[in-house]
């Protein structure tokens, strides 16, 4: 069996991105996109490790750190904005919040 | 002691300041001790000044008191200089000036306390700009002081403010004068471009050292000089400010359109006099203008019924004979006239406003008459001014005019740059201007003091003598009026002649070359001015004194109505200025209102917000709302920017 080079894992990180990028625009729920987001970004940190690898610098892997702290972050003020937005129409659904526009 | 000279200008500042500073909470007690009180102090401390000046015989003393412009090579300096002629007029601004701020307490004791306090804060801060005027040691300290002057006289003659026509001669004045003052900049650039400084003292250093530079340059920065002082000194085309400014209160009218600052032109000539020697061109055009507005000015007076303007006309004449003298190189004599003219000047002024007070008011001298049974002081006092102004021998007045005649005499017969002719015509016309105003000012005389009251037996009955603080500056004037004159006496020789002695170091004038009248034409020349002035003041006796007073101007207006209407009405030029200049312009300024800044820059603005709008408008469509949406054109901005690197 052979050793997994940083060709896979980029492949791996764009296939990933790929999804969460699909799951983002297309689905109608909240709380699916921002599960697409949370793939899409944990695919740029999967990318960011194997670079680090290939390099043997650690800083791709410090900065993933940053990431996820930012994604969880991300998440905290998502969900608020989820919860207020069920509240005002019972349901998670983005596509009828476009009766904010102008 | 001299180094205090500061402190004379300092005193009117800090005046102004306290007193405006404090305008609505003083009383009368106290504006009147703290106006009157920094003019007296600045006079003592010019008094101390000159007393420790005098043994320095021409010496010129600068006093520094800070660098104000520091650019390259060019620096200039806030210093003062007493020479000779700063000190001839710091002496009489500071004593004119303090004798009508006196004369002030009593004329405007009527006003309420705040307007009071105003008054007194312009008339200090007069002072001080003034002063400032006329201790610059270089040409910018002086504009600052020729510019605050003319702030000062916008804003007093403009006291009356609540009346519409008494703010409109303010604005006359202070327009009319920014017409000269643009000149008086001009010439301050140009001296500047050619020569590299402003002071007065370096300037004269700098043309002496380049004769070629300074006899081309001589000549423009002289005229633009001019303009500047015919604008200040109210001299013809730029005249018509000053009898409209009489519509400041009388002393006012005393000290600043009379005794001072309006003299400030022929004073600015005399000090750059060294600029003048140098250009014929220039001294004529001086001496053109100043002949001719002395005549135009008193054939005026010869119908005005408003005693203040009266005085107004005779003033801008008398400016016209200064500048006539200044303009045939005599410069002391032309400074000398300004001396005396302070004194018997303001006297007449101080004497008229004695008389409008116990008028109640009024100013037609139609309603005045008999006065002098009432008003003995007044009286006196006008009369002996009225003599000195006439030219009557003894009087102030008598001998510089007569120092002014002569020299232009002399600049005639000695065919002065060849202009000789030229020269003798303005002789003849200040000859005539003599008689003229001999007459106006008898016929004021006669019809302000003699014959009987028209006013109205109301108003006679509320005629009264001025109170003492009004009376003792009138009489202390009047002394003035006889006694300074003595000390120009040219008649004997320039032995005698001390004033021209005196100031001869820093204003030496341009000397007739190869001509010197004898004795016998000396006598004839002063029997003759004082001849005309006899004949004009017996002329005035029989049109205006007598049983039939006012019979025969009334037949002769009639005779001659349009010359009458023409004359009364001062030539229409305020008419034709008003045709020619004021109503175009206003009409120009209405078209760039309407049509340039509302429509052209008004429009630019108004159509670009317009187009703005339109294009929001339009691109608003592109926000659907839709969250979905958004991130497909953030992925799509994604995907572009990388591809845009990569490939």
């Amino acid at each position: 069996m052979m050793a997994p080079s940083t060709v896979h894992f980029v492949i791996l990180a764009a296939l990933l991105f790929g999804i969460g990028a699909a799951g983002v625009l297309l689905r109608r729920s909240g709380i699916a996109i921002l599960l697409g987001i949370e793939l899409m970004l944990n695919a740029g940190n999967l990318a960011l490790v194997a670079f680090a690898r290939q390099h043997g610098s650690l800083d791709g892997q410090v900065f993933v750190f940053f990431v996820m702290a930012v994604a969880a972050a991300e998440v905290a003020v998502g969900l608020a904005l989820l919860v207020a937005i069920f509240r005002k129409q019972q349901a998670i659904d983005v596509d009828r919040l476009a009766i904010m526009r102008w | 002691m001299l180094n205090l000279l500061w402190l004379v200008l300092a005193f009117p500042l800090a005046g102004a300041v306290v007193l405006l500073a404090g305008a609505r909470r003083f009383t009368h007690r106290t504006t009147a001790a703290v106006g009157v009180g920094a003019t007296g102090l600045s006079l003592l401390v010019a008094l101390g000044v000159l007393a420790s000046y005098a043994g320095r015989h021409g010496e010129v003393v600068t006093q520094t008191l800070y660098r104000w412009i520091a650019a390259g090579d060019f620096s200039v300096e806030v210093a003062f200089r007493l020479d000779p002629l700063s000190a001839v007029m710091l002496f009489f601004v500071t004593f004119v000036g303090f004798l009508i701020h006196v004369y002030s307490t009593g004329y405007m004791h009527d006003e309420p306390p705040t307007a009071f306090a105003r008054y007194f804060a312009y008339l200090n801060l007069f002072m001080f700009a003034m002063l400032t005027l006329v201790l610059g040691a270089n040409l910018l300290v002086l504009f600052v002081g020729w510019e605050g002057v003319g702030l000062c006289s916008y804003l007093l003659i403009g006291f009356y403010f609540e009346k519409d026509w008494c703010a409109a001669a303010g604005k006359k004045a202070f327009v009319v004068n920014r017409i000269g003052d643009f000149g008086f900049l001009l010439a301050i650039f140009m001296a500047f471009k050619a020569f590299g400084t402003v002071d007065m003292a370096g300037l004269q250093a700098a043309m002496a050292a380049d004769p070629a530079a300074a006899a081309r340059w001589a000549t423009p920065i002289a005229l633009l000089l001019f303009v500047g002082a015919v604008g200040k000194s109210a001299q013809l085309p730029l005249y018509v400010w000053l009898p409209d400014a009489m519509a400041g209160p009388t002393p006012v009218s005393a000290l600043i359109h009379a005794a001072t600052m309006v003299t400030a032109g022929v004073y600015m000539v005399a000090r750059t006099s060294f600029v003048y020697a140098l250009s014929p061109t220039a001294l004529l055009v001086v001496a053109v203008v100043g002949g001719l507005t002395a005549v135009f000015a008193a054939t005026i007076g010869l119908a005005q019924n408003d005693i203040k303007k009266v005085l107004a006309y005779s003033t801008v004449s008398q400016l016209g004979y200064m500048f006539m003298g200044a303009g045939a190189g005599a410069f002391t004599a032309a400074i000398f006239h300004v001396f005396t003219h302070a004194f018997f000047k303001a006297c007449l002024f101080l004497g008229s406003g004695s008389v409008i007070h116990a008028c109640g008011g009024e100013q037609d001298m139609r309603k005045m008459g008999g006065l002098r049974h009432h008003m003995k002081a007044t009286y006196w006092t006008f009369l002996v001014a009225t003599l000195a102004l006439a030219g009557i021998p003894v009087f102030a007045g008598f001998f510089s005019k007569d120092e002014i005649l002569a020299k232009v005499f002399a600049a005639g017969a000695g065919n002065l740059h060849g202009y000789g002719k030229v020269y003798l015509v303005l002789w003849g016309l200040g000859v005539a201007g003599a008689f003229l105003t001999a007459f106006y000012m008898f016929r004021a005389v006669y019809m302000t003091f003699f014959g009987s009251f028209r006013g109205g037996p109301e108003a006679e009955h509320h005629l009264h003598e001025s109170p003492g603080v009004m009376v003792w500056p009138l009489r202390i004037l009047a002394a003035g009026s006889v006694v300074v004159g003595f000390v120009g006496i040219g008649f004997f020789g320039p032995r005698f002649n001390l004033f021209e002695r005196f100031l001869h170091p820093v204003a030496p004038g341009v000397e007739v070359e190869g001509w010197h009248a004898g004795p016998a034409l000396e006598v004839g020349l002063i029997a003759l001015s004082v001849g005309v002035a006899v004949a004009g003041i017996l002329l005035a006796r029989r049109f205006y004194f007598g049983p039939d007073a006012g019979a025969i101007p009334a037949r002769l207006a009639t005779a001659w109505p349009r010359l009458y209407r023409t004359v009364a009405n001062k030539y229409w030029v305020d008419e034709g200025y008003d045709a020619a200049i004021v109503r175009p312009t206003n009409r120009l300024a209405w078209w760039l209102w309407k049509g340039l800044d509302t429509v052209v820059i008004d429009g630019v603005l108004v159509s670009l917000a317009f187009f703005t709008e339109i294009a929001g408008d339009l691109l608003r469509f592109v926000q659907t709302g839709n969250v979905r949406n958004y991130a497909l054109m953030v992925l799509g901005g994604a995907v572009a920017a990388a591809a845009w690197l990569l490939l």
